[in-house]
């Protein structure tokens, strides 16, 4: 390592901040997320247009001259933070991190600058789970069309445009509307997954794929750790209030050392994660360090966000059981979010190889 | 403003008065305090320049560059990181000039006499006491008004006792009100005759710290820091400090106990099992991670907005110690069933990585014990950072001497 890591907030990174999160009341308040999951339109097309088109946050990685805000990966980690605490089902990493990424790996001016001011949204078609450098599935290029049937693509039920990956090793951006996709039950019912079915649609090629698809997982998998963050966060923030609040035996059960320290641990960890988090962003903007910033992050993130989550709700004890209280979309999303992009374990062994550590 | 160009001037001049290849080492040390460039944050004529904390980096930099010896801060730890604020804070100008530059160069180590076999956690129960005597002349020679203080007591885990000049000393001198009330905070004179510094044995078969037995020791008042019953207010200043100490450091990766057992996993492939390179990856990045949690911190502090991770950060490190350490046995199969040295010891200063994984296994226990117990830490996180209830206090209003002993 040349430099050290910038693992601060910056003013302009905290004024991000401030916006997004003073949107996000106004759109995505809990019972409203909540109701949306059961309704036909999980993805909250409005918050999407705000936060995209209102803002300009769609093309904070992409360069002006590309059509975007010059931003980095720093500022983006920022958004993610917010939208984790909000568990918002907004196509932002999908889009605006994973898809943009690959586009950015390619060369394709005008589909980026679509992306880039939001007004079309782009879905990666590789599976939620596949980690940077792992296996993902292929379509059948044959006759300059694309054939075949790939699962759990995140976000493409609302996607116009599906960047996949071909057997002739090519990236190709399809239409949306072209191809057939079926949404999938998922476990987090705010990042929702279908099936993408290709009968012979044509498709323009971008460029390599295993270039372009490395990138994007691994830009996705070291700023997902941010949104993990922000979910670990409010299930803390939220938990430590409501334990000064619910009394039981004529005390603030937040009052109890069993509980306190449980609490400690918990904040101990936020801390520590949000450390992990800013150094995965702070190296995806500088290109330092980055292999292993990313997998530290991912081999740290996810055990926090769960057990956040999971204390949230032991916590929260009866109440935390229910439908009706949001804590169930911030467990459901931690858990979803600790395979997405590669889990911890996964994570743990490619740092192996990074750092040295090489299994018997 | 002293800036950073200001400092590298007087650096310069430094350098030039007392090149460091001629210079005697401890006069090159107090030509650096004179100069104010021993801690620039402190006043001038206390070794400082009034100048912001984090330009000492400049300093340090530009010395080490030109060879300059430096005043072995590891070899008197609680001098440095303790002692310095508290008289800095709460001493007198008299007092001020008399030990910090001694204590700065090294010539005159401290110790802390706080801990009590019957107050450990909970500090402020000690009961070592000191009762002023009335009336006649002071049979110290510094005494100059009122009479001495007289102490009998017993002190514990007394870190370098044995090496030690001073001692930072914590005593009862009102029994009749609440525990925190009746403490007043003392300097004493390690050379004192009633002083009695007794190794104390522990678990790695050194004797690292000391048992003190304090009788009839006499402190002239001269030697009191802050106000007769302030005592416990004073010790915040201490105590705030010695975390900030333990938290404040600033490692390379691998730089902590990660980093031996690493170097052993990748010079010994024949050690390897699976269920030991799950658990060592899991330590490898909990270590990286508390290294950058670290790191944070020390940005933080340096621009300007201290965060309270602080207190958190000696919970992680010992942990991770504790449990890297014992993995680094079991890594070392049949050698860890054998121990470098049992000889009783008295080292200088405490080294938690020279010795073998044996050692480092036995002294990381320490490491959620020393300088607040991991249970303690947690509670003042919950309290004082997520601001949940304090435990229920039914000491508050009882005078010490009605307190169950």
């Amino acid at each position: 390592m040349s430099t050290q890591p910038d693992l601060l907030y910056s003013e302009e990174e905290e004024a991000v901040r401030a916006a997004v999160r003073d949107l996000l009341a106004d759109h995505c308040d809990a019972p409203g997320v909540i109701a949306r999951t059961e309704s036909d339109t999980p993805h909250d097309l409005a918050a999407w247009k705000a936060l995209a088109d209102g803002m300009g946050l769609a093309g904070l990685l992409v360069p002006e001259d590309k059509g975007g805000q010059g931003a980095s990966h720093r500022e983006v980690a920022v958004v993610l933070e917010e939208l984790g605490r909000a568990v918002a089902p907004v196509p932002y990493l999908t889009s605006a991190v994973v898809a943009t990424e690959a586009l950015l790996a390619c060369d394709t001016g005008d589909l980026l600058a679509e992306l880039a001011s939001g007004r079309r949204i782009g879905a990666l078609a590789v599976a939620l789970n596949v980690a940077p450098g792992g296996a993902y599935q292929v379509v059948r290029h044959e006759g300059g069309a694309l054939h075949g049937e790939l699962t759990a693509i995140a976000d493409a039920q609302a996607a116009d445009v599906l960047l996949v990956p071909a057997d002739d090793g090519g990236l190709y951006a399809v239409d949306a509307s072209a191809a057939t996709v079926t949404p999938q039950i998922p476990f987090d019912l705010t990042r929702p997954l279908a099936t993408v079915s290709l009968d012979g649609i044509p498709g323009r090629l971008l460029g390599d794929a295993e270039v372009a698809v490395h990138r994007a997982l691994r830009a996705g998998a070291g700023l997902l750790a941010s949104e993990q963050l922000g979910l670990a966060e409010w299930t803390l923030t939220e938990t430590v209030r409501y334990l000064k609040e619910r009394k039981q035996f004529n005390r603030p059960v937040g009052g109890f050392q069993a509980l306190k320290h449980r609490l400690a641990q918990l904040w101990l960890e936020v801390v520590n994660l949000r450390a992990a988090a800013r150094n995965a962003a702070d190296a995806l903007a500088t290109g330092e360090d980055t292999d292993v910033a990313v997998a530290v992050a991912q081999a740290y993130a996810a055990s926090v966000a769960v057990h956040a989550a999971e204390e949230a709700l032991q916590l929260h004890a009866g109440i935390g059981m229910t439908w009706e209280h949001p804590i169930h979309l911030y467990l459901k999303r931690a858990k979803a979010d600790s395979i997405a992009y590669g889990t911890a374990g996964v994570h743990r062994a490619r740092l192996a190889e990074l750092v040295d550590l090489q299994a018997p | 403003m002293t800036d950073a160009a200001e400092l590298q001037r007087r650096t310069a001049e430094l350098l030039a008065a007392h090149p460091p290849a001629s210079t005697d080492r401890l006069d090159f040390l107090k030509a650096r305090f004179d100069a104010g460039l021993a801690w620039v944050h402190y006043p001038e004529g206390l070794g400082g320049l009034n100048a912001p904390r984090s330009l000492q980096v400049v300093v340090d930099a530009e010395l080490e560059a030109a060879g300059a010896p430096d005043n072995d801060p590891r070899r008197n730890g609680i001098g440095l990181g303790m002692a310095a604020p508290t008289i800095l804070k709460y001493g007198t100008e008299e007092q001020k000039q008399r030990y910090l530059r001694p204590l700065w160069v090294g010539e005159e180590v401290w110790c802390q006499l706080f801990s009590e076999p019957g107050a450990g956690s909970d500090l402020a129960a000690l009961g070592t006491r000191a009762v002023r005597e009335d009336g006649g002349p002071s049979r110290s020679s510094e005494a100059e008004s009122g009479g001495d203080w007289v102490v009998n007591g017993q002190k514990v885990w007394t870190s370098g006792a044995h090496n030690s000049r001073w001692a930072i000393l914590i005593a009862r001198t009102d029994p009749d009100v609440p525990k925190h009330a009746g403490i007043t905070y003392f300097i004493c004179d390690m050379t004192d005759p009633g002083v009695d510094v007794r190794p104390l044995r522990q678990i790695t078969g050194e004797a690292e710290f000391n048992e003190v037995f304090l009788t009839d020791v006499r402190i002239p008042d001269s030697r009191r820091l802050g106000e007769i019953g302030e005592g416990w207010r004073v010790a915040q200043t201490t105590l705030n400090n010695e975390r900030v100490a333990i938290g404040g450091m600033r490692l390379p990766r691998e730089g902590g106990m990660i980093g031996p057992v690493s170097k052993t996993w990748r010079e010994r492939p024949e050690l390897r099992t699976q269920d030991l390179h799950q658990r060592l990856l899991k330590l490898w990045v909990d270590s990286e991670v508390a290294r950058l949690t670290a790191e944070r911190l020390r940005q933080q502090l340096v621009a300007g907005q201290p965060g309270p991770e602080g207190a958190g950060m000696k919970l992680a490190f010992a942990r991770l110690n504790q449990e890297i350490s014992g993995l680094e046995v079991e890594l070392r199969g049949q050698e860890g069933l054998l121990y470098d040295d049992w000889t009783m010891r008295r080292p200088e200063l405490v080294d938690f990585t020279g010795r073998d994984a044996g050692y480092r296994y036995l002294r990381s226990k320490g490491n959620s014990i020393e300088g607040g117990t991991s249970e303690v830490l947690l509670n003042i996180v919950a309290e004082r950072v997520l601001g949940l209830p304090a435990e229920p206090r039914t000491d508050k209003d009882v005078a010490w001497k009605d307190l169950a002993r």
